[in-house]
């Protein structure tokens, strides 16, 4: 009791994105469970996970994987070095955005 | 004078996120862009299961067939049914079987594959759910497992797996402590733990 549902903001947003993008109809819950499990299983192979960032480490894997197609795995590459870049360039206690975003 | 950015405040920068969190921040941006992802439809989400949706839900359906027998008949026969008429249905809630623990066998639930958890009665499952020792202990030594979960079988019963798919969740129907004669459903609520409801504790009694 008492436990925070997510233990990082990042895992909370991607469960919420995956949750977001199976109920607008672009896979279906159990394709997920298919795709998610494999990836835990090859993330499981090198080291025991957790349960914590390597599981959500491999949930990333999962969501990547299955939306191959609708996001373009260059077009992700670039947007997380614009995102690296902007954090890099705002001064703290302000918010974070991508230039013209 | 010595140069030293981290106590120029001119130069502080935000807090850079770790790599995955940038790359989650990177698909965001990706499929907004692309029209496909609602940032407010993501909020809504995340707002629930960090503040409305959790193990009190689960409590109250168990508390309440602890002390309703015809609830606790229909709970029984068709999960999905009964805890959707309290108002617990929704995402992860589509397929409910309840199992009961009783003096001959005690239940526990685990999900092979990924994590499949019951969100509408129990919220986001904690990390030792998640995680590679349980998923694969559960099934091969559940006692050992129980034993350190500090859960103490009674000789004469056995233990009974539920592996969780995406198609069927399981919740685990504790047995009703010692000594709870007579409180309300609203008093024993409290005594029915997330661990009771997934097999890995047992609901105990008011502390004397």
């Amino acid at each position: 009791m008492g436990e925070p549902a997510f233990t990082a903001p990042w895992h909370a947003q991607l469960f919420a994105l995956t949750v977001h993008l199976s109920e607008a109809g672009h896979f279906s819950w159990s394709d997920w469970t298919q795709t998610f499990g494999a990836a835990l299983k090859r993330n499981g192979l090198a080291k025991e996970l957790d349960g914590g960032d390597d599981y959500f480490a491999a949930w990333l894997e999962a969501l990547e994987a299955i939306l191959h197609g609708i996001a373009d795995g260059a077009k992700i590459a670039a947007l997380t070095d614009q995102w690296r870049q902007a954090y890099l360039d705002t001064t703290h206690g302000e918010p974070v955005r991508l230039p013209g975003g | 004078m010595p140069h030293d950015h981290a106590h120029d405040p001119d130069h502080a920068h935000a807090v850079l996120p770790s790599e995955p969190a940038l790359r989650v921040k990177a698909l965001e941006t990706l499929l907004t862009e692309k029209g496909l992802v609602d940032p407010a439809a993501l909020d809504e989400i995340i707002d629930s299961y960090q503040d409305k949706i959790g193990p009190k839900n689960g409590a109250k359906v168990i508390a309440r067939a602890w002390t309703d027998p015809a609830f606790k008949a229909a709970l029984l026969a068709d999960g999905t049914a009964a805890v959707s008429e309290m108002g617990f249905y929704g995402r992860q809630g589509e397929h409910v079987t309840v199992v009961e623990n009783t003096p001959e066998v005690h239940n526990m639930v685990v999900c092979t594959l990924c994590s499949c958890y019951p969100w509408p009665l129990l919220g986001i499952p904690p990390a030792w759910y998640k995680s590679d020792a349980y998923r694969a202990r559960a099934v091969r030594e559940p006692r050992a497992v129980l034993a350190e979960f500090g859960v103490t079988l009674l000789p004469t019963q056995k233990v009974r797996v539920w592996d969780s798919t995406a198609e069927m969740r399981y919740l685990v129907l504790p047995m009703r402590p010692e000594g709870t004669e007579g409180m309300s459903a609203a008093e024993l609520a409290p005594l029915v733990s997330r661990d009771a409801m997934v097999g890995t504790g047992i609901a105990r009694g008011p502390k004397p």
